[in-house]
């Protein structure tokens, strides 16, 4: 690892074209960059790697003017500048392929590469021949036989990315970043996209190329730099290091936070799936949850964790495959028969799919329990307001009155509320979808010991997780999940940082 | 309990309320009259009885353009069952326009939930198609007074406890709308499926099903008004109660009802469509040209936003800001 030491080993290197130095960017309660650095050269590819939640998107948004960073600097050519806005870094010549395409579904192609800087006529108005004369050159610059005039809504989502590709190149950059650009590729296409990025080294482009696939790291990147926890880590040439060292150099770290899982008395199985099968999300998914069980789902993101969470709760339907709870087959068709049968999700996003902004706290609360507080047809209050008060009550809730609007209580609150919603079902099975995203380290364990307590009280808990500490640190057993099928079921020693990335990013034994 | 109520919506606009009665009165004293009063009440009460319904499909994120068409459409079934048959019984016909609005409004739930198709477009369609249909029927012909029976006419005037059985009909249903919001999982199922529809559908609720029951509710009503507005006017022909879904649209806004959902409530739209009344009532009495009435309950509706749009504001804010963070 003479790499991690030696950055700037190179003397002969020439300078960079665009430098990040010491940029820091926190957002309340996380430091989602501390004092990066990052170089991009001309005519040469750079790959940045970290886990998922290591910053790299952070940087992609600081890059390309989304984002102001709280500190450091950013050098172009040498020189200190400032992206205050999208267009500012568009003009200094940067551009980005996004991770999800951000595209108009109901304009032609053309319209979709030139928006915002189409060519005009002498009137000012869009020239629309000359536009699609020229989205057609950049279409065919990059293998794409999409025909200009074409709506967006009837391609492919490869073509659609292809397209996105074409509108990032119709700026004049310079610099090109590619957020993992091959997540919705063909094999076919992922080679036409390799040539691409060779041509547009040989024009004297620098590439920021992030992915999460080491064999195109490999193939593809002259030089890398490795981000863990919005902290840089190392930098070096992509040859002299081997996937290992990679993988060390991501998650090297020391579990050095504390978890206060408490081994719980594990008991017979509770839910069992077997050959559980989607159209187009996953394939023959099968495990089983014990009674105590905290059971972690680790993968990539894509990787069809939270698909499969939901076709369990009913959410989406699945093309075939049994579930079985306490040894009983059941037929999950909708939300509100997943929590009849005690199973409960908590989705990912708390913001926009758990408080109901308008509705008083103890509504909030009851919302999955009606059945169980009404008589007849009947809404008991005094039942609804004791449901409410004692699961918030367990909770250490901050509220003045149990029917004050849930819009005003602050985040941490509010998401107790959601939290005691689900626990007022009294589910036998709880699943929590990234639990800790986004939250700060304080609340992070708080949402830890509480886990470990409801899994102590005897209820089973499915963590989905892309955060290896949090897996490492919580899970009884931990299932890893690539390409929506499971690749790895991992308990006790065979539970370490390596063997989770290793299996979740599909790199062979052999080549440890 | 009392200072919430003072700040609440209810208050602002009940005091709204009795100032403008108190301008009124200013010019035209006999118009605040509790006999006058219970007039205009009883003019509102198809207003209110609409707005009660519209309220339930605008808190679930939808709109039902086709209440002023059902209401036509079941109010000419009724008069020309009665025209036909005069020895069916009122509480028999009450029954038909029930179950008959309550049908074609299923028919915009339907369409929304399985189709999906949006409400806007939905009732616009149904809107002129019910229209269509009672100009078939009647083959554009009119049920005047004289063909309709004297049971027909007199049951929405008849008097109980000295109001009329028109405006029992809107406080009766006002109370019904009262313990339906809330004390039934349905009434529950409306704020939470246009308050958040993710997480309605995450907490067990069918927000399709659920605003098909809104639209059903809301048709089941305007059968009913139908009834009582032909019968009422004595008269039923194509055009009755034409433009009127702006009316009871109008009202709930008004009344505070969100037009982007999850907010509302029976007092409100109650309020709503009192203040409609009042102005419709009070202009030709205070000689104020009718012409002046539209640009009046126009500047209500834009203030009434205004206010919404402010309220709402402060409400919707980020949750967990440091979440968009998450790489």
């Amino acid at each position: 690892m003479t790499a991690q030491q030696a950055p700037l080993a190179d003397a002969a290197m020439p300078q960079p074209l665009l430098a990040l130095e010491d940029v820091t960017k926190t957002f309340p309660g996380v430091v989602a960059l501390d004092g990066v650095r990052l170089e991009l050269h001309a005519g040469e590819v750079t790959a940045l790697v970290g886990e998922n939640g290591a910053g790299k998107s952070t940087l992609v948004k600081v890059l390309t003017g989304i984002y102001q960073p709280d500190g450091g600097r950013i050098l172009l050519d040498g020189r200190p500048v400032a992206f205050r806005t999208a267009h500012h870094a568009a003009a200094a010549g940067i551009t980005a392929i996004h991770q999800e395409t951000v595209l108009f579904d109901d304009l032609t192609v053309a319209e979709n590469i030139f928006i915002g800087h189409a060519p005009r006529t002498r009137f000012g108005l869009i020239d629309i021949g000359a536009m699609q004369a020229r989205a057609r050159e950049l279409l065919d610059g990059i293998g794409a036989r999409i025909d200009p005039a074409a709506r967006l809504r009837d391609l492919g989502i490869a073509s659609k990315h292809l397209v996105a590709i074409a509108r990032a190149l119709s700026i004049d950059a310079r610099v090109v970043i590619m957020d993992e650009p091959t997540a919705a590729l063909s094999h076919k296409e992922i080679a036409e996209l390799y040539e691409l990025v060779e041509q547009l080294k040989a024009q004297g482009k620098a590439i920021l190329f992030i992915s999460h696939k080491f064999d195109e790291v490999f193939r593809i990147s002259d030089r890398f730099t490795v981000f863990r926890d919005g902290q840089f880590i190392a930098e070096g040439r992509t040859a002299d290091v081997t996937e290992d060292d990679l993988v060390r150099l991501m998650v090297g770290r020391a579990v050095d936070q504390i978890f206060p899982k408490r081994p719980a008395a594990i008991g017979d199985p509770i839910l069992t799936v077997a050959g559980y099968s989607h159209p187009t999300e996953f394939e023959d998914i099968g495990f089983s949850l014990r009674r105590g069980e905290i059971l972690g789902f680790y993968g990539l993101v894509g990787a069809g964790r939270s698909e499969v969470m939901q076709a369990l709760f009913g959410i989406t339907r699945p093309a075939k495959g049994a579930v079985r709870i306490d040894g009983k087959v059941r037929v999950i068709r909708s939300p509100a028969e997943a929590i009849a049968q005690g199973i409960v999700y908590v989705p990912e996003d708390r913001g926009s799919q758990g408080a109901i902004i308008g509705l008083p706290i103890f509504q909030n609360v009851t919302l999955p329990s009606l059945a169980r507080t009404s008589r007849h047809g009947f809404l008991r209050l005094a039942r609804e307001f004791a449901l409410t008060r004692e699961y918030t009550g367990r909770l250490d809730l901050r509220a003045a009155a149990l029917d004050q609007d849930v819009g005003t209580l602050s985040g941490g609150n509010q998401q107790k509320v959601v939290i005691a919603k689900w626990l007022a079902t009294r589910p036998k099975v709880i699943i929590l979808d990234e639990p800790t995203k986004g939250i700060d380290i304080g609340s992070k364990a708080a949402v830890h010991a509480f886990m470990s307590e409801l899994a102590g009280q005897g209820l089973s808990v499915i963590m989905v997780s892309s955060e290896i500490p949090e897996v490492l640190g919580m899970s009884d057993r931990v299932i890893v999940m690539r390409e929506g099928r499971i690749v790895a079921e991992l308990e006790g020693e065979e539970l370490t940082p390596e063997t989770l990335v290793r299996h979740a990013a599909g790199i062979s034994e052999a080549a440890g | 309990m009392l200072t919430r109520f003072l700040k609440s919506r209810e208050a602002i606009l009940t005091g709204v309320l009795l100032a403008l009665l108190a301008l009124i009165a200013i010019r035209a004293p006999e118009f605040v009259a509790p006999g006058n009063l219970a007039n205009v009440l009883n003019d509102s009460a198809p207003l209110i009885i609409l707005a009660l319904g519209q309220m339930a499909v605008i808190v679930t994120r939808c709109i039902d353009l086709s209440v002023a068409a059902n209401l036509a459409l079941c109010g000419m079934v009724a008069a020309m069952l009665n025209a036909a048959l005069p020895g069916v019984p009122i509480i028999a016909i009450l029954l038909l326009v029930v179950v008959l609005g309550a049908a074609l409004g299923s028919i915009n739930g339907l369409l929304v939930w399985k189709l999906d198709i949006p409400p806007i477009v939905v009732t616009l369609g149904t809107m002129t198609i019910f229209r269509g249909v009672i100009f078939l029927i009647s083959k554009g012909q009119w049920v005047n007074a004289h063909e309709m029976s004297a049971v027909f006419k007199a049951f929405p005037r008849a008097q109980i406890l000295g109001l009329p059985v028109l405006t029992w009909c809107a406080i009766l249903t006002a109370g019904a709308f009262l313990l339906l919001i809330s004390r039934t999982p349905l009434g529950r199922a409306f704020f939470a499926t246009g308050g958040n529809p993710r997480a309605a559908v995450y907490a067990g609720i069918n927000t399709g099903r659920t605003q098909f029951a809104a639209f059903t509710l809301s048709g089941a009503l305007a059968g009913l008004t139908g009834y009582l507005w032909v019968s009422r006017y004595a008269v039923a022909y194509v055009d009755i109660a034409s433009g009127f879904e702006l009316d009871v649209v109008a009202a709930c806004v008004i009344g505070g009802v969100s037009i982007a959902g999850g907010i509302g409530s029976v007092g409100g739209a109650v309020l709503g469509a009192l203040f409609l009344g009042t102005i419709k009532n009070a202009l030709p009495v205070v000689n104020i040209s009718p012409f002046w009435q539209m640009a009046i309950s126009g500047s209500a509706i834009l203030i009434a936003v205004a206010f919404n749009a402010r309220a709402n504001r402060r409400q919707g804010r980020v949750i967990l800001k440091s979440a968009e963070h998450a790489a």
